[in-house]
């Protein structure tokens, strides 16, 4: 996974609730046997039409957020299927941070495996974020991970809370299956104790 | 020792290590696997040279994208995208050497009722999958939940997961249902309570007499829908009718190891004064049968009640529910009885078992389907296929002018080609009513098989209990 570094970019406004991860990549992208290029479909049934002409006034059709890096969303962003095709979605788009009142879980630990940094936020500082996306090209915000702070176009600082561990693993871009797999005798320890207590399993 | 939740007994047992920052590893008793989540995992595992761990805990069965329709063990008539990604699976499952189901096997079918179908799913159990709907397993009193493909990765290497611990939320169904009310207007009036993302940060325990006096169906049926409430997992603890259904399974233990099990099964149980986080009621006698009118399994109404104004909500909901609104092409004010449906579905991990197929027969049995609707049975698994026809039921619906289908997630997720064409409105029994889920521009209204049978004979949504 790659280090996730401080980005300075265009914030993308989405203010709907409930953006499921049937929006964000619809079924007929699952296909796939590979994990890359689910970009270009990102959000599909929202930005083309069945001519796969884009949709003009979609958000991320317009000219000022083709290139955002991050996403100002509504409440429950990421919720319906476990689908990882979103997150990797979002990120092969261009975008690896999202900003919201509050998650869905699968979508939420599915983020960080991907290098993309969600940020659950009270609505109030969501609504700043919003406004802020709003503005377009020129105001770009700043989502510093090491000092856990966004800064808006206009200078105001908003800090957040992210969990410890998940946060040294995107800084670092670091693979959790090898450091899980250096606890491997730990899980032998617990595979040998459970054979003797539940046998059946 | 402190009072535990069922929740947080199977926390416990399941601990491999701690960390400081309270960052845990899960040990995972059960890994399901199918073709659509999992391809990029095990190319992940090829990648950086690595096996999987326990590949006898490990359990594969192709379910979302394959065809529902005669001749489909022959790859001929498979589409070329399920073809790759079964391929996959068959070969996938034969590297790493884990249980499998192929489409032309009988056990086949909708992973989540294969599981318990198998008896690979026991009591106290953890439980995961590459798919939300994982919560299924919960009936058991068995942590059970959704991950992703990364996640999936990680189980395959390690038999563990990385997790955080939620928190304690209850779910109580005091009383008893009404004539015409089932487990699925259960849980779509708990998610209408609480909203989708009323249960984001816990795990749900249900409990309460209609959850008790519910069959093992029908609890499958509360779980599977915990993750459209945005709950991590959906629990109930294990009883007599849990072990009466585990036993005797293929892989359920035998003999001496049986009743060590079920000795063990008995301590799964929430001690009485444990903590709950947060704690929702509501009385069986209240809950009629229910549908969904809206693009969210949150937009839940009584059949009798009449399309909402987006008026009636707050905030970012005002828009959500005008959008809703346009897109199923519904007037506020209209009876939801006058809804039209020319598409009825009956199948999926939520109502894809042999009660659902039961029930729906019941209100079927020698009427007719509405003239120019279509209606789709597709039965949970091989296995609920071939009961159904030995009790006459696939009969009943193939009289009645229903499609009668092989096991498959079918029109639940519309990967294959059982979808909505633009437009159209489908009564289905599954767990998600999203903008495009059964098809592009598709409308999707949730109800129970019930609901959905009546709806078939009608040609509208229909209070089911004026056909009881
Ligand atoms: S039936 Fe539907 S919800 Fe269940 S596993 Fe299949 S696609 Fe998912």
């Amino acid at each position: 996974m790659d280090k996730f570094e401080t980005i300075t970019g265009v914030a993308a406004p989405m203010a709907m609730v409930n953006i499921d991860t049937d929006m964000i990549i619809p079924k007929q992208f699952l296909k796939t046997i590979k994990r890359t290029g689910l970009g270009a479909n990102l959000f599909d049934e929202m930005r083309f039409d069945r001519q796969g002409n884009e949709v003009a006034d979609f958000v991320l059709n317009r000219p000022q957020y083709r290139s955002a890096e991050i996403l100002v969303a509504g409440e429950n962003f990421g919720c319906g299927s476990s689908r990882e095709h979103a997150p990797w979605a979002i990120k092969d788009f261009g975008i690896s941070c999202v900003i919201a009142p509050s998650f869905a879980d699968i979508f939420f630990n599915n983020c960080f495996k991907n290098g993309i940094l969600p940020i659950p936020l009270p609505q109030e500082q969501v609504d700043i974020l919003m406004k802020d996306a709003e503005k377009g090209q020129n105001a770009r915000m700043t989502v510093d991970l090491e000092k856990q702070e966004i800064t808006t176009s206009d200078g105001e600082v908003i800090s957040f809370e992210v969990d410890p561990f998940k946060k040294q693993c995107l800084l670092d871009g670091l693979d959790d299956i090898g450091l899980t797999m250096e606890r491997s005798a730990n899980i032998d320890t617990f595979e040998a104790k459970s054979k003797a207590t539940r046998p059946w399993v | 020792m402190s009072p535990k939740t069922l929740y947080d007994k199977i926390w416990d047992d399941h601990l491999v290590h701690q960390a400081e920052d309270g960052t845990c590893l899960l040990f995972i008793d059960r890994h399901l696997v199918h073709e659509v989540t999992s391809p990029q995992a095990f190319e992940g595992l090829r990648m950086a040279n690595r096996k999987v761990r326990n590949p006898e805990k490990t359990i594969a069965v192709p379910d979302h994208n394959v065809p529902t329709t005669e001749g489909r063990e022959d790859p001929a008539n498979m589409t070329e995208d399920s073809r790759i990604q079964v391929a996959a699976l068959d070969k996938n499952a034969r590297d790493f050497g884990i249980h499998y189901y192929p489409v032309d096997d009988i056990r086949q079918g909708v992973v989540h009722i294969v599981g318990p179908e198998q008896g690979w799913t026991l009591p106290g159990m953890t439980v995961v999958c590459g798919d939300s709907h994982t919560a299924t397993h919960g009936a058991f009193g068995s942590l059970a939940h959704g991950i992703g493909t990364s996640e999936v990765e990680h189980v395959l290497a390690t038999q563990t997961l990385i997790q955080k611990k939620s928190k304690n939320m209850k779910v109580e169904i005091t009383g008893k249902l009404q004539p015409g009310v089932t487990a699925k207007d259960i849980t779509l009036a708990v998610i209408g309570k609480t909203g989708t993302a009323g249960g984001t940060g816990f795990v749900i325990e249900y409990c309460g007499e209609a959850i008790r006096e519910l069959s093992m169906e029908g609890r499958m049926t509360v779980c599977n829908m915990a993750i459209e409430g945005g709950a991590r997992a959906g629990l109930i603890a294990p009883d007599d009718k849990t072990f009466e259904y585990c036993m005797g399974r293929p892989h359920a233990p035998k003999g001496a190891a049986w009743e060590a099990a079920v000795t063990w099964w008995k301590t799964l149980f929430t001690d009485e004064g444990a903590h709950f986080d947060k704690v929702i009621a509501l009385r069986a006698e209240d809950i009629a049968p229910v549908v969904t009118w809206g693009t969210s399994p949150e937009d839940v109404l009584p059949i009798t009640s009449t399309v909402p104004e987006p008026s009636d909500f707050e905030g970012g909901k005002v828009e959500a529910a005008q959008r809703s609104l346009d897109y199923m092409g519904l007037t506020p004010g209209m009876p939801l009885t006058d809804i039209e449906i020319d598409t009825v579905f009956i199948g999926s991990c939520t109502n894809g078992r042999i009660e659902d197929l039961r029930a729906a027969a019941g209100i079927v049995k020698g009427k007719y389907v509405r003239d120019g609707m279509r209606a789709l049975v597709v039965p949970g698994s091989g296995l609920v296929r071939a009961q159904a026809e030995e009790e006459g039921l696939a009969d009943i619906f193939t009289d009645a002018g229903f499609e009668w289908r092989l096991a498959g997630c079918s029109m639940c997720l519309a990967m294959n080609p059982d979808q909505l064409a633009e437009g159209e409105r489908c009564a289905s029994t599954s767990n998600r009513n999203f903008e495009g889920r059964q098809g592009y521009k598709g409308r999707t209204h949730l109800v129970s098989p019930e609901m959905a049978a009546a709806a078939a004979i009608t040609g509208h949504l229909t209070d089911v209990r004026e056909m009881l």
